[in-house]
């Protein structure tokens, strides 16, 4: 057996030792949804991190920057810059408003039972299409790095994945799910730093001669096959209006509304907060966040250019690869090893983070308030369905992953964000700021939001479009024919539309009952009076 | 018909919410919250903006090699940790605020 895959066995078997302690102090439902509160600010602010930065970030940001320079660390900056709209809107109020699950805010002062319906359905969407990716990418990973193991198939890889997450999540619930991330953030972290070290030291730790590189870097065109020197550091190889028929900035602007706001509504992100003591540990945890992973994504700049001037763009094969393709030129087969391990641990923990926040919103707010009108008929009833949810969770994503194998992995990325943006955002916002937001402007917001951004990429150019007949098999577009909306990205257009529909619901049906809670609303959010507190041991 | 998360100290909302020191706290918080989320998304968009529509200000090359276009992007991340600084010494004032206003309730 390689390094890669004893190094990604004792990851497996250290998170597996967590569950088990995990398991152990699992008792009742704070301490399963929420690992008890008793998390801290930094293992919360790490745990962000290591739930957030996903195979997209490491694998996709350092593949792009790769193959078109600038413009894949655009994805780096929105990814932190939108941690503000987390500090500063959303952390806080949901944290002493809420229990286990975003729509615990929106049901606070509106008719529970269809806002729950709604927030539960916009929560399970987009934690699926983001699970599907992940595991997609997990799967593709494997078949590239256990090269000399060819028993070990794509599906076998996503069931693996699979079937791990589903322990961690029913065995070790929020705790260990909290620890696995946790761990994978250092691990993240410092392979990445070690990476970096490493590219520094190829240009003999100088700062000129490395930028010197990127900014004439000369390869073979993949397209035309024609030598060509460029500045990877120009802006517009990917979004420029040049190389996009005029739409590229237009869609990098959708591209930016959509991570900005979209990662405030993202719903593994926001239960997170349900796991600290208070709305200051909350506050506490997303600073740390943001100092990890804005550290994380300064050096993507290393990664990706280090890839594009070490490796050349026209000897990566697979974008995704350009990562570990780097470590293994400059560290040898231990690093590549260890890097590859870390590509693994990312995704498990992703994906675990996902799966718990999916079954939490499906037990808490569907079965336990929609079906049951808020009361748990036996003692841990609520715990008992959100084990059986994250099982069958588990089992639509394996089988989905195999089936969508295919599938552009940014792309169903993207779709999370902008359904998060356009459906979630929206009501989260306005049921902390706005007296006059009702019942029926949430399930409209949330329903316009969902769909709309749905729609939208249906028919853009992802889904849309007439491929040449060079373009053979899986990366045929789905439909032939002109897309009928330009944008790959549906933000610009379905965040607005997310937002007037919740106003408009509003206007249309006033609601005088959620106008008097919302002084309770207010008072809760705003002090912290009558908070969820963290259950003593 | 509403439903109650977490435990139900007794507490009269309304009338908390109608205390000067509550009022004047929410309006300090609001228009922090406004003022800067509307600068970091002046601030952020600028930039997409800048290296969509005007790629030949941003290729401009200012520090060796390194241009317009990576220095803004840099700078993003600390503006962003900046702002993360400022909030959190102003929430602290805030939550100094919110406990005075428990106790006196």
């Amino acid at each position: 057996m390689t390094p890669a895959v004893w190094m990604f066995l004792a990851f497996v078997v250290a998170t597996l030792g967590i569950t088990i302690w995990a398991a152990k102090k699992n008792t009742g439902a704070s301490a399963y949804f929420a690992a008890g509160r008793s998390i801290t600010g930094w293992q919360n602010g790490l745990a962000v991190a290591g739930d957030y930065m996903s195979a997209a970030s490491f694998l996709g940001i350092s593949g792009m920057i790769a193959l078109f320079g600038y413009d894949g660390f655009m994805y780096s900056v929105g990814w932190l810059v939108a941690y503000l709209t987390v500090l500063i809107v959303v952390a806080e109020p949901l944290r002493n408003a809420g229990k286990y699950t975003m729509a615990d805010l929106l049901a606070y002062r509106l008719t529970p039972r269809p806002v729950r319906a709604m927030a539960s359905l916009s929560t399970i969407t987009v934690s699926t299409f983001y699970m599907v990716a992940q595991m997609i990418g997990a799967g593709a990973l494997v078949k590239l790095l256990l090269k000399d193991l060819p028993w070990i198939t794509t599906e076998w890889a996503i069931i693996g994945v699979g079937v791990l997450m589903v322990v961690y999540v029913v065995f070790g619930g929020m705790l260990a799910t909290t620890w696995v991330q946790i761990i994978k953030a250092i691990l993240l972290i410092t392979g990445t730093i070690f990476l970096s070290v490493l590219v520094m030291k190829h240009f003999d730790f100088s700062f000129v001669k490395f930028f010197d590189a990127i900014s004439n870097l000369t390869y073979t065109d993949s397209k035309t096959k024609l030598e060509v020197t460029r500045n990877f550091l120009d802006p517009g190889m990917k979004f420029g209006a040049d190389v996009t028929k005029g739409w590229g900035p237009l869609d990098l602007v959708s591209l930016g509304l959509a991570l900005v706001f979209g990662t405030a509504g993202l719903p593994h992100i926001l239960v997170r907060f349900y796991t600290v003591p208070d709305a200051k540990t909350a506050r506490v945890s997303v600073v740390w966040a943001m100092v990890i992973i804005g550290a994380f994504y300064i050096l993507t700049t290393f990664l990706g250019f280090g890839a594009a001037t070490i490796l050349k763009p026209h000897n990566i094969p697979t974008d995704n690869m350009a990562a570990p393709q780097l470590a293994e030129a400059l560290g040898g087969p231990m690093f590549f090893a260890f890097i590859s391990a870390v590509a693994f641990a990312t995704i498990l923990a992703v994906v675990a983070g996902l799966t718990i926040s999916a079954s939490a919103s499906f037990a808490h707010d569907f079965y336990t308030n929609v079906l049951h009108h808020g009361k748990e008929h036996r003692p841990g009833q609520e715990v008992r369905v959100a084990r059986i949810t994250a099982f069958v969770v588990g089992a639509v994503s394996i089988f989905l992953a195999i089936k969508l194998q295919s599938v552009n992995v940014a792309f169903l990325v993207g779709l999370a964000f902008a359904v998060a943006a356009s459906a979630n955002l929206p009501v989260i916002v306005l049921s902390i700021f706005w007296r006059k937001f009702t019942t029926t402007g949430a399930v409209l917001g949330l329903a316009v939001g969902l769909l709309s951004s749905i729609v939208l990429i249906l028919l853009s150019p992802s889904i849309m479009g007439i491929d040449g007949p060079e373009i053979i098999g899986a990366k045929r577009r789905l439909i032939q024919m002109n897309a009928l909306f330009p944008l790959t990205n549906p933000g610009i257009l379905s965040i607005p539309l997310g937002f007037l529909a919740a106003i408009f619901g509003s206007l249309l049906r006033p609601e005088p009952e959620a106008e008097r809670k919302f002084a309770e609303l207010k008072v809760r959010a705003h002090t912290g009076l009558g908070a969820e507190k963290a259950t003593s041991h | 018909m509403s439903e109650n998360n977490g435990d139900k100290p007794n507490v009269n909302w309304e009338e908390l919410e109608e205390q000067p020191a509550f009022r004047a706290l929410l309006a300090r918080k609001t228009r922090f919250i406004i003022t800067s989320t509307i600068f970091f998304v002046i601030y952020y968009f600028a930039l997409l903006v800048l290296v969509g529509w005007f790629p030949d200000v941003m290729k401009k090359q200012v520090l060796g090699k390194i241009n317009v276009a990576y220095l803004f992007a840099l700078s993003q991340f600390f503006m962003a940790w900046g702002m993360a600084f400022v909030y959190t010494r102003k929430a602290a004032e805030w939550d100094k605020a919110a406990a005075q206003i428990i106790i006196n309730q």
